[in-house]
């Protein structure tokens, strides 16, 4: 795993190599191991390296042995010595054992069409002198980054956004759409980030730069079934759906394991990554090291379910106890990796784990992540099934208590009436039709938050609907889908990409150079658990209910009977209910709040009150701290230090 | 004095609202406006309850009571005139 970066200059310029010397600098967090630039006239290629592959030989950037082609790579091909070994067989020869080399060579046979032969995580480009073109990709499902940007003279790419701001010329403003997409969906729309003119290329999607041209394509897309016809095409044959899908998880676990140096995994102590922990341990039947987040907050706490899985499977287990404090702390330089603002404080303690990962030695990592998007995990598609259900019987007193049910967790919706839950939750004939009926509860909470936006800012913000927006780009087989199906799509699609793999994963993870391999999203397992019909995804309310059913072999009992536990952090007490912290103070106080031009200052000054008087007990009000909050330090870190804190004060 | 009607209409926009006081009148639905989630609720409840010492049944939580400036402030009258 490692860090990218590159210039082409548009007019066949020589490419500024001290430029790109700067911009891999400045992601050397990615790959401390080494670091190198390719420079060929007009264009300049950066390399920071983690070395997991091929760790004598596998440097970057990295040339064909004609010299006509070169790559600078982040990520891995995880079906790279099967791959190699059809190139042999093809007559390509290897100077090196890396997944680097088996690209440039896919990419002499097959070009621009490499990518669909590849199972892995990847952002990388290939500077193809021949045909005097750039040619970019990003994995299927956006494990990892990919940015880029234009200035009057020079295209530009990078992992991080940092890298792109290296360069003098490149704008450092903040893009107010992006910052509403934000407060509605948690997430910018890609190609869209928080910074005016900086893009980021989707997930699925290649793109070439050539002759001061850029184009993007989109080489993959998630599809599922026709919802009219898939149960009788596909049937319900429950015990082949689960053979074949532990068949599939078992196979995407064992190639995952591919390294020259150990791999360990997390283990969160729930279901998806119990089952990576165990089919790790099945498949390498070696020593194995698992790595866990602990709260002291009892709210958030897992570790009890943690030991368990452990002691099962005897695994050597590390866990980093977070504090409020502790998170309150390192959250500016949290923001300092995700680059964009966040409404949950949730990427905080996976940065202290990595760190806890990286501390041990470790490099790479197996998570159980995209389990909840593939295989039907989320609250947010119980709570869709139970919206319908009610939106039949309106009014059915007994329905809207399985609200209660669905939401155990949370203290507030137990304490409500029947009749305020149905309304809370209440269906009008407009949402039932919509193709975004799953996500409209969240959407619209979180529209809420765009209260405490300037008024310069609103008169500002284009009047576009974002649901438009959003429903112009989904794929036109997407209304014959069933319902649980369309919901799974904008997880795995929007929110996975978008918010858990880079402010939850990638970012948070690579801050400590730590790489993390996703089993459950395997390319292959994705495509599969699409098929599998809603009702053994989740049975009736029971969730992943075909991920138990063949996994109840590998892991304890408790796990699979447990209640559902999203993974969640404490949010506004971090702040205001430990230590005391001046960047807070600052960030929020009414003077940083007009020089930033974002928020309304008595707006942030009555919600700061609220959670200093210990009254801020929502969720809207803690997303609503935590997305100012972000988005202030995203000004004070990136944007020219539009808030007057000195950095010394946040470390 | 302020009346009961101003300091509901007070909570609600340094709780709720947050100073933001677009459009929003003593017979506007809390739940139609989407002023008040589950969370908003307990806190007019307790608000209600500690500023006037009175006790909400859960079968009083219901919109009829409570989901607007008007008929809220008109059933705090009604239980503080049973209490007298």
């Amino acid at each position: 795993m490692c860090g990218i970066a590159g210039i082409l200059n548009l007019r066949e310029e020589r490419a500024d190599k001290s430029l790109v010397a700067e911009m891999i600098q400045t992601v050397r967090h990615r790959g401390p191991d080494a670091s190198g630039i390719y420079c060929d006239r007009n264009v300049a290629l950066g390399h920071a390296r983690l070395s997991i592959i091929d760790l004598a030989c596998g440097q970057q950037p990295m040339q064909n042995a004609d010299h006509s082609l070169c790559i600078t790579f982040n990520g891995e091909i995880f079906n790279y010595l099967e791959l190699r070994q059809e190139l042999i067989q093809k007559g390509y020869r290897f100077a090196t054992h890396s997944d680097t080399e088996v690209i440039l060579h896919l990419y002499e046979e097959h070009g621009e069409d490499c990518v669909r032969f590849m199972n892995g995580q990847w952002a990388f480009a290939i500077w193809d002198a021949n045909r005097r073109q750039l040619f970019l990709s990003r994995d299927r499902l956006g494990i990892r980054p990919l940015f880029y940007t234009r200035t009057h003279d020079a295209f530009l790419f990078g992992s991080e956004i940092k890298s792109l701001l290296a360069c003098p010329d490149v704008r450092r403003e903040i893009d107010l759409d992006a910052l509403d997409e934000i407060f509605t969906f948690w997430f910018a729309l890609p190609p869209r980030t928080i910074f005016d003119g900086i893009s980021a290329l989707p997930p699925g999607h290649s793109m070439r730069v050539k002759d001061g041209d850029i184009h993007v394509w989109q080489y993959w897309e998630l599809m599922f079934p026709d919802g009219a016809t898939c149960d009788e095409q596909i049937g319900d044959r429950e015990d082949e759906w689960s053979e074949q899908l532990l068949a599939l998880l078992t196979d995407a676990t064992r190639i995952r394991l591919r390294s020259d140096v150990p791999v360990g995994a997390y283990l969160s102590g729930g279901l998806d990554s119990s089952v990576v922990t165990a089919l790790a341990k099945q498949v390498s039947n070696t020593h194995l090291k698992t790595f866990s987040v602990a709260f002291d907050d009892g709210e958030f706490d897992e570790s009890s379910y943690q030991r368990e899985v452990t002691r099962f499977l005897g695994t050597e287990h590390q866990e980093i106890r977070c504090t409020y404090d502790d998170l309150g702390r390192i959250f500016p330089e949290v923001i300092k990796h995700t680059e964009t603002p966040i409404l949950r404080t949730a990427p905080a303690p996976l940065f202290m784990l990595s760190k806890l990962v990286h501390s041990n030695g470790y490099k790479v990592v197996l998570t159980g992540e995209g389990s909840d998007e593939m295989l039907g995990g989320y609250d947010i598609f119980k709570e869709a099934k139970i919206r319908r259900f009610l939106a039949a019987q309106p009014d059915s007193q007994i329905r809207p208590l399985l609200l209660k049910k669905l939401y155990p967790y949370l203290q507030n919706l137990q304490a409500q009436s029947g009749v305020y839950l149905k309304e809370f939750f209440r269906v009008s004939g407009d949402d039932i039709s919509s193709p975004f009926f799953s996500h409209l509860p969240r959407w619209g909470l979180t529209s809420r938050l765009k209260l405490f936006f300037s008024d310069a800012v609103r008169s500002e913000l284009d009047t576009r609907n974002r649901y438009d927006d959003l429903e112009s780009r989904l794929p036109a087989q997407f209304s014959t889908w069933d319902r649980f199906c369309q919901a799974q799509y904008l997880e795995a699609m929007y929110l996975l990409p978008n918010y858990i793999l880079s402010s939850q994963g990638d970012r948070v993870a690579m801050a400590h150079s730590v790489e993390v391999r996703l089993p459950f999203l395997d390319y292959r397992v994705a495509e599969f658990a699409a098929r599998i019909p809603s009702r053994l995804k989740m049975k009736v309310l029971n969730e992943k209910y075909i991920l138990k059913k063949c996994a109840s072999a590998l892991i304890p009992p408790s796990v699979t009977r447990r209640p559902k536990q999203p993974y969640r952090a404490p949010d506004g007490k971090v702040f205001f209910a430990g230590e005391s912290f001046d960047y807070v103070e600052e960030l929020l106080s009414s003077s940083s709040i007009q020089r930033g031009g974002i928020f309304n200052p008595l707006a942030v000054q009555k919600l700061s009150e609220k959670f200093k008087n210990g009254r801020a007990i929502g969720i809207k009000d803690n997303m609503a701290l935590v997305g100012i909050l972000s988005t202030q330090l995203v000004l004070h870190h990136f944007v020219n230090n539009s808030v007057r804190t000195p950095l010394y004060a946040f470390n | 004095m302020p009346s009961i009607k101003q300091e509901i209409r007070k909570f609600i926009l340094d709780n709720f609202l947050f100073g933001d006081k677009n459009g929003f009148a003593d017979n506007d639905s809390f739940l139609e406006k989407g002023i008040i989630d589950s969370t908003g609720m307990l806190e007019l409840v307790t608000f209600v309850q500690q500023r006037h010492g009175i006790t909400i049944e859960d079968e009083e939580l219901i919109p009829d009571n409570l989901d607007s400036i008007e008929r809220l402030s008109t059933f705090i009258q009604r239980k503080l005139a049973i209490a007298a």
